[in-house]
C-alpha cells in the first residue's frame, strides 16, 4: 500500500514529479557520457570539471543577471570547458603529472567561484538562492522549467553521443588505431570532453558540485562489472543512473533530513557495491565461487594421479592403498579422506577396508586421461 | 592594520605551510587527488566522532577524523585491489559516498549542532579568529592559531625525522621496500598527516580549498627545482605569499578569505607556468625556435659535406638549390644560410656556399650522432 502511495505521489504530486524527472534525466546522462569517462581512466575528470564550472555560473549571472538555468548553464559550460583545456595544457606540456593538474586545477577555479560569489552576494539585487543551490544541490527546489533546461541540454549531448559513436568508441579503446585510419584523435577528444562537460552541468543544479562526480563515475564502474560491451554498459548507465536517481528522490521526500543529492548518491553507491559483489564473470562472489571449485577440481585430481601412479606400480592395478600413503604423497595437505569420498560418489576410487581405497577401471581411465593431460 | 587583521594572517599563513609540506610528497607520488578524497571524508570521522563524545570541541573528533582518512586510503586501495575498477574510479566512488552519509547523518541527528556542510566545504577564516583561546583566565590568542600551529610543527618534524626514509619511498619504492624501509608504513604515516593537516585545516579553510593548499604551492615548486630540499622550501614560501596576498584581496573585494587564498596560490601558479626558467612556456618556446634554427644549420651542412669535392658541387651548393634541394621555402633557406654564416660554419663565395673547418665538423658530428 505504501509502495501505491509513493508510485500516486510519484504521478500527481508536482514537487515530486518534477524532482525525480529531473533526477532521472541526469541520472541518464551523466550515466552514460560517464561510462567514457571511466572506461578512458578520467573518472576524476569529472569531479574537477564540476568544481571549475563554479566561476562560469557566477560569472553568467554577473553578465546577465539572470536566474535562468540554460543561462547559467552555458556559463558553467564554458568554464569546465576551459579547466578541461588548461588541465590538458599542463600535463602536456610540462611533467606535472595528471593528479596534481586535476587538483590544482579544481582547487583553483573553485576558490576563484568562491571570490566571486561571496562577492556577488553584496550585490544588493543578487538573490544567492539560485547561486548557492549550485554548491550543494537543490533537487527539492528544481522547477519545471530547471527540469526542462537539464532535459535540453542532456539531449544535445546524446544526440552528440550517437553521432560520433564510432570515433568516440575507438577513443576510448584504441585511440593510435583511430588515428592511423585517419580519424581527427584530438578532435574527437575535445568533443568528448565537451559532451562530458554537458552531462556535469546538468546534473549541477540538482546534486551539486561535490556529489556531481559520483554521479558520473558510479552508474558506469557499476555498469562495467555486468558486461564487457561499450553499447550494453552505456544503457546499464544510464539505467543504473535514472534508478538511483528516481529512487533517491523518493527516499529523501520520505523522510526528514535526507537531503536529495546525498540519498541520491548513497543509492548509487548501493549499486555499485551490488554490481561488484554479484555481477556474474567479474563479480566477487563469483570469482570466490570458481575459485572455489577449481581448488576442489585441482585436489581431486591430485589423489587420482596420486592413486595412479600407486597403481602404476603395482602388478595388479585395482590393489588398494593405504589412505596414510596418499596424504604422505600430498605433503601434509589436507582435505584427502573428503576428497577420496567425492572420488567415491563418482565412482572413481573404491573402499576397499576402514583405511585402503583402490581404483575402479573408471578410475583407472580417468586417471589416465588426467596424467596424460598433465604430461602435455 | 588591527590586532584581528595580523591574526587572520598568521593563521592564513601557518594553514598554507601547514598543508603545502604534506602537499610536496602528495605531488611526487601522483597522489594529489587523494587530498581531495581524504579533505570531504574526514567530515564523517568528525560526525562520528561527536556521536561518541557528543562534545563538538573534543579533540577526540579529530583522531576519529585522521582515522577516517586511512580507512578512506584503505577503502580505495581495497577496491582498486579486486581489479573492478581503476585506481581514479575507486576515487571517485569512495569518497563522495562517504561524505554523502555524513551530510546526511548532520542533518538528520545533528540537526542543532555547529556543523553544517556549508562551513565545511567554504570554511570562514575571517571568523577563525573570535574563537579564543583562554588560560588562566587571559586571552592568549584565537584556538585555530596554536591547532594549526601544532599540525604545522607536528608535519615539519615528521619530514624531519622520517626525511631519508621519504625520499627513499618517493623516488624509489623498491629500493627502499629492498632496504627494510616499510614502505606501506611510511604512505600510511604520510595518509595520516595529511587526514590531520585536512582536519585542523577544513575548519578555516574549508575542504575544497584544502586541496588547493596542498596541490598549488608544491606543482609550482615543481616546475623551478629538480632537489626535494628546495622544493619543499619553496612550497612553504609560495604557500605564505598566497596566504597574505589572498587576505588582502579578499578584503579589497569583500569576499571568502580561503578563495582569494586559493586564487592568489592559481596566479603564483600561473606566472610559474609561463615564465620559469627551462620548464616555463616562454622557455619551451625559446627553446624550441633554437632548435629548429640548429637543426636546420645542420642539415645545411650536412648537405654541403655530401657533395663536398664531388662534380655535382657547383651545382648542388649555390643558395637557389636549397630550397630545391632541402624543399625549404627560399625565405627559410635564405634565413638559415645568414644564421649558419654568422655563426662561422659556412662562407659564400659568388652564390656558391662551402663549409669551413668548424662547419664540417658540425656535420661530421651530428652525423655521429645520428649512426
Amino acid at each position: 500500500m505504501e509502495l501505491w502511495s509513493l508510485l500516486q505521489d510519484l504521478l500527481f504530486d508536482y514537487t515530486l514529479r518534477t524532482v525525480a524527472l529531473g533526477a532521472a534525466v541526469l541520472g541518464i546522462v551523466s550515466g552514460s557520457l560517464g561510462s567514457f569517462a571511466v572506461l578512458r581512466r578520467q573518472s576524476l575528470l569529472g569531479d574537477a570539471m564540476s568544481h571549475a564550472a563554479l566561476p562560469g555560473i557566477v560569472i553568467a549571472f554577473i553578465l546577465t543577471r539572470s536566474k535562468f538555468s540554460l543561462v547559467l548553464l552555458l556559463g558553467a559550460l564554458v568554464a569546465g570547458w576551459l579547466a578541461t583545456l588548461l588541465m590538458t595544457a599542463i600535463v602536456r606540456y610540462t611533467r606535472v603529472k595528471q593528479d596534481s593538474a586535476l587538483g590544482l586545477v579544481l582547487s583553483i577555479f573553485f576558490g576563484f567561484g568562491l571570490v566571486l560569489l561571496t562577492y556577488v552576494q553584496r550585490i544588493p539585487d543578487a538573490n544567492q538562492a539560485g547561486l548557492n543551490s549550485y554548491l550543494f544541490g537543490q533537487a527539492a527546489a528544481l522547477l519545471q522549467r530547471d527540469v526542462l533546461a537539464m532535459a535540453v541540454l542532456g539531449s544535445a549531448a546524446l544526440v552528440l553521443m550517437g553521432l560520433f559513436w564510432k570515433e568516440f568508441k575507438l577513443l576510448s579503446f584504441d585511440p593510435v588505431f583511430g588515428a592511423s585510419l585517419g580519424f581527427p584523435m584530438r578532435l574527437v577528444d575535445t568533443l568528448l570532453t565537451t559532451t562530458l562537460v554537458i552531462a556535469i552541468v546538468v546534473g549541477l543544479q540538482a546534486v551539486g558540485v561535490v556529489l556531481m562526480s559520483a554521479m558520473v563515475v558510479a552508474p558506469a564502474a557499476a555498469a562495467r562489472q555486468w558486461t564487457d560491451r561499450l553499447s550494453i554498459m552505456v544503457l546499464l548507465a544510464a539505467l543504473f543512473g535514472a534508478l538511483a536517481g528516481v529512487i533517491g528522490a523518493l527516499i529523501s521526500s520520505s523522510g526528514s533530513g535526507l537531503a536529495t543529492g546525498p540519498t541520491i548518491v548513497l543509492v548509487v553507491s548501493a549499486i555499485v557495491t551490488i554490481s561488484i559483489f554479484l555481477a556474474p564473470n567479474r563479480g566477487l562472489l563469483w570469482r570466490w565461487i570458481v575459485r572455489r571449485r577449481n581448488r576442489r577440481r585441482l585436489r581431486v585430481e591430485a589423489v587420482l594421479a596420486d592413486l595412479y601412479t600407486l597403481a602404476t606400480q603395482h602388478e595388479n592395478r585395482y590393489h588398494a592403498h593405504d589412505a596414510v600413503v596418499i596424504r604422505t604423497m600430498r605433503a601434509g595437505q589436507g582435505g584427502v579422506a573428503h576428497t577420496l569420498d567425492i572420488l567415491q560418489e563418482r565412482g572413481l576410487v573404491r573402499k576397499e577396508d576402514e583405511s585402503r581405497w583402490a581404483l575402479t577401471p573408471d578410475g583407472f581411465r580417468e586417471a589416465q586421461r588426467i596424467t596424460a593431460d598433465m604430461q602435455e | 592594520m588591527s590586532l584581528t587583521q595580523i591574526e587572520i594572517q598568521l593563521i592564513a599563513t601557518v594553514v598554507a605551510v601547514a598543508c603545502a609540506l604534506p602537499g610536496v610528497f602528495l605531488v611526487l607520488r601522483s597522489m594529489a587527488m587523494m587530498s581531495d578524497a581524504i579533505s570531504h571524508t574526514v567530515l564523517l570521522g568528525i560526525v562520528i566522532g561527536f556521536f561518541i563524545v557528543e562534545d563538538i570541541n573534543s579533540p577526540l573528533l579529530i583522531a576519529g577524523a585522521a582515522v577516517m582518512g586511512l580507512i578512506t586510503v584503505s577503502l580505495v586501495e581495497l577496491l582498486n585491489r579486486t581489479r573492478l575498477v581503476q585506481e581514479d574510479a575507486a576515487i571517485g566512488l569512495v569518497f563522495p559516498a562517504l561524505f554523502s552519509l555524513a551530510v546526511i547523518l548532520i542533518s538528520r541527528f545533528a540537526g542543532d549542532v555547529h556543523l553544517d556542510s556549508d562551513a565545511v566545504l567554504l570554511g570562514e577564516l575571517a571568523f577563525a579568529p573570535f574563537d579564543r583561546l583562554v588560560i588562566a583566565g587571559s586571552d592568549v590568542g584565537p584556538v585555530a592559531l596554536y591547532t594549526m600551529t601544532g599540525v604545522l610543527l607536528l608535519n615539519l618534524t615528521f619530514i624531519l625525522i622520517f626525511y631519508k626514509e621519504l625520499k627513499l619511498a618517493t623516488f624509489d619504492a623498491a629500493l627502499a621496500a629492498a632496504l627494510g624501509f616499510s614502505p606501506g608504513l611510511i604512505h600510511y604515516g604520510l595518509m595520516g598527516l595529511v587526514s590531520i593537516t585536512a582536519v585542523g585545516a577544513f575548519d578555516t579553510v574549508g575542504s575544497i580549498l584544502v586541496v588547493a593548499l596542498m596541490i598549488a604551492p608544491p606543482v609550482s615548486a615543481y616546475l623551478l627545482t629538480d632537489r626535494l630540499t628546495t622544493m619543499l622550501g619553496l612550497s612553504a614560501v609560495f604557500a605564505a605569499i598566497g596566504a597574505i596576498t589572498g587576505y588582502w584581496v579578499a578584503h579589497w573585494l569583500d569576499a571568502n578569505i580561503a578563495g582569494s587564498m586559493a586564487m592568489m596560490l592559481g596566479l603564483i601558479f600561473g606566472v610559474v607556468f609561463l615564465f620559469a626558467p627551462e620548464r616555463g612556456m616562454v622557455a619551451l618556446a625559446q627553446r624550441r625556435a633554437r632548435q629548429k634554427w640548429e637543426f636546420a644549420q645542420a642539415a645545411l651542412t650536412i648537405h654541403l659535406l655530401n657533395h663536398e669535392g664531388t662534380p655535382a658541387a657547383a651545382q648542388e651548393n649555390r643558395v637557389e638549390h636549397l630550397s630545391h634541394h632541402l624543399r625549404w621555402q627560399p625565405p627559410f633557406a635564405a634565413e638559415v644560410v645568414q644564421r649558419a654564416q654568422r655563426h662561422g660554419l659556412v662562407e659564400r663565395h659568388n652564390g656558391y656556399l662551402a663549409l669551413t673547418d668548424d662547419g664540417r665538423q658540425l656535420a661530421r658530428e651530428t652525423l655521429m650522432l645520428a649512426t
